[in-house]
């Protein structure tokens, strides 16, 4: 059977969920085969394994985390030499996205972004893409070359499948072009504790409606109540009241979770580009006007001010 | 020394109207708008910003694209960019970002450069790869998603906020960077600077002139093949509760059946 590369997006060894869904759909398509790079590479083998990996290639070096992304590349195009996979999957994170990229240039290959699923064809693999702010669902190949592809999180569910997952290093010799751009410095997230907004299941927005950085607690205990990760539209970003790492739309982040809740969010097209591939949609609006309402599985026209806070009281309560 | 800088621009389907695609599944241009896509408007701003630092400096903006994309380029112009290439041809109808990519690198090699600036992303096919594809087939380092950025000394340095950390970069020139809408507040084009814009020379380059095969690029010669494009069935309408008290407890009951408590 084929092998297929899955690049691997980890946290000093913890594998983070996304990849795990990769790993699904590179079952569909071929034999998977991971490449962890980094500090803590090795340690990604066990959870890799329990999802499908056949084998991982690890490599570690300190240009990794010195430079930006072309080291990454230059990995990535060792272990596909050393493996001549039927694809490379990569998550679309924006890193992702640069080194699925570069890859794709220097293999000769086209590439597709942001897929939301992956099957096999007789021509390859076909990638589910949503274009158009989601209004139209588009079914794409590549049609040169070992077919490049990132895709979005949530996009398959994480399987067990136990695998070898045997861990052999892989070799890299660094191009010229590595060291090109110097990280001279990096200063971690601050841990909210929340999930990641991109790969969160839930995720609770506020907009406009909220009217101010000090009411976004409201919105944030929500969040927490449902285990969820806190959004913002463009305006509550653009006024200071939240930060632009936690946008969601055109402009920031592209989501799509289970269950999205808009709160005091109009549904412009730059917001709604961002969310409308959420699979159930929860608004909650003053306005019955608004354009969110023709988005939504469940809607309440009302003043969130009232309604969070007491369905926020009321998922406390039902979970004891 | 003049800093040479070109900003690479898209000229894009306003994502408010109606976009939909042409029955050669490319993007159907005739029936919405264009504008020059919001997200480039940043790129922009920021080649006039280092501009306006450096001693001496020259902003060239750069399209491919048909007839129309020439109003791209106008308001980039009227903004403050000192000329402009369009590239256009009819056998790029339907190019993948391979092939624009390989264009834009052959046009940018042409007109000379010491720094490409670009927007993070289209706002119509939104892939957000292209930057990092430029500094590939240029050969030069990849400064990108910059929510702030300074040359100093024929270095770049810039911001780059990442989902886990924040990181400051740095590279030599010539360097390719992108920027976020983070990076500042894209300015309006003045009544003079749009007068000024009509006068500005917009060179215009052909496939032949930058030396490229038909079959490099054009919907024959992409790398990518668009099987189908369904339009999205509207969504069945759903529940609509008028808040009189209980809307929060209605809400969560909603929440329950759908197994999400």
């Amino acid at each position: 059977m084929a092998e297929v590369l899955v690049y691997v997006d980890h946290a000093d060894g913890a594998v983070r969920k996304p990849t795990l869904e990769l790993l699904t759909l590179a079952r569909r398509i071929g034999e998977p085969v991971a490449v962890a790079l980094g500090p803590g590479a090795e340690a990604t083998a066990p959870a890799l394994a329990e999802h499908g990996a056949v084998k991982v290639l690890t490599a570690d070096a300190p240009e990794f985390a010195d430079y930006l992304v072309v080291p990454k590349v230059d990995a990535l195009q060792a272990a596909y030499e050393a493996v001549s996979p039927a694809a490379v999957l990569v998550p679309s994170s924006a890193e992702g996205k640069e080194i699925a990229a570069r890859l794709a240039v220097r293999i000769g290959s086209g590439i597709i972004t942001d897929a939301v699923d992956i099957e096999a064809g007789d021509e390859g693999p076909v990638a589910t893409q949503a274009a158009f702010a989601a209004s139209y669902t588009t079914k794409s190949r590549v049609s040169k070359g070992t077919p490049v592809i990132t895709v979005k999180p949530n996009s398959a569910a994480v399987e067990a499948a136990p695998a070898a997952g045997a861990v052999e290093a892989l070799a890299v010799s660094f191009s010229e072009k590595a060291t090109g751009t110097k990280v001279v410095a990096r200063t971690p997230r601050e841990s909210t504790g929340r999930p990641e907004l991109t790969e969160a299941a839930i995720v609770v927005s506020g907009g406009r409606g909220v009217n101010g950085a000090e009411n976004f607690h409201i919105i944030e205990a929500l969040a927490d109540s449902l285990g969820a990760a806190v959004g913002a539209s463009r305006a509550a970003v653009d006024a200071g009241w939240y930060p632009h790492s936690n946008q969601v739309g055109q402009t920031g982040k592209s989501v799509s979770p289970q269950l999205y809740i808009a709160s005091g969010i109009s549904g412009a097209i730059q917001h709604r580009a961002g969310m409308q591939t959420s699979k159930t949609i929860v608004a909650i609006n003053k306005d019955a006007e608004a354009p969110i309402f023709d988005l939504v599985d469940y809607g309440v026209v009302g003043d969130l001010f009232e309604v969070v806070p007491q369905l926020t009281a009321e998922v406390q309560s039902r979970k004891g | 020394m003049s800093l040479r800088i070109v900003v690479c621009v898209k000229y894009v389907p306003d994502a408010t109207g109606d976009r939909h695609f042409a029955d050669d599944l490319t993007v159907d241009r005739d029936d919405v708008d264009g504008l020059l896509s919001e997200l480039d408007e940043y790129a922009v701003e920021q080649a006039l910003q280092i501009a306006d630092e450096a001693d001496d400096a020259e902003i060239t903006v750069l399209t491919v694209g048909p007839e129309d994309a020439k109003d791209a380029l106008r308001k980039a112009l009227s903004m403050g960019a000192d000329k402009a290439v369009h590239v256009e041809d009819d056998d790029l109808h339907g190019t993948d970002v391979m092939g624009t990519s390989l264009v834009l690198a052959k046009a940018i090699e042409k007109t000379g450069y010491d720094l490409v600036i670009a927007g993070m992303a289209s706002t119509d096919g939104t892939m957000g790869v292209l930057p990092a594809i430029l500094a590939e087939r240029l050969g030069v380092p990849q400064v990108t998603l910059l929510s702030e950025v300074k040359v100093e000394d024929g270095v770049v340095k810039g911001r780059r906020d990442g989902d886990t950390a924040s990181e400051q970069l740095e590279a030599s020139l010539p360097a390719v960077v992108s920027v976020t809408d983070q990076s500042g507040e894209a300015r309006y084009p003045s009544f003079k600077g749009i007068m000024a814009a009509k006068k500005k020379p917009v060179q215009s380059l052909d496939l032949e002139d930058l030396e490229i095969d038909a079959d490099e690029v054009g919907l024959e010669g992409a790398w990518t093949a668009v099987d189908s494009a369904t339009e999205r069935p509207a969504r069945t309408a759903g529940t609509i509760v008028k808040d009189e008290g209980e809307g929060g407890k209605q809400l969560a009951g909603f929440l329950a059946s759908q197994k999400f408590i």
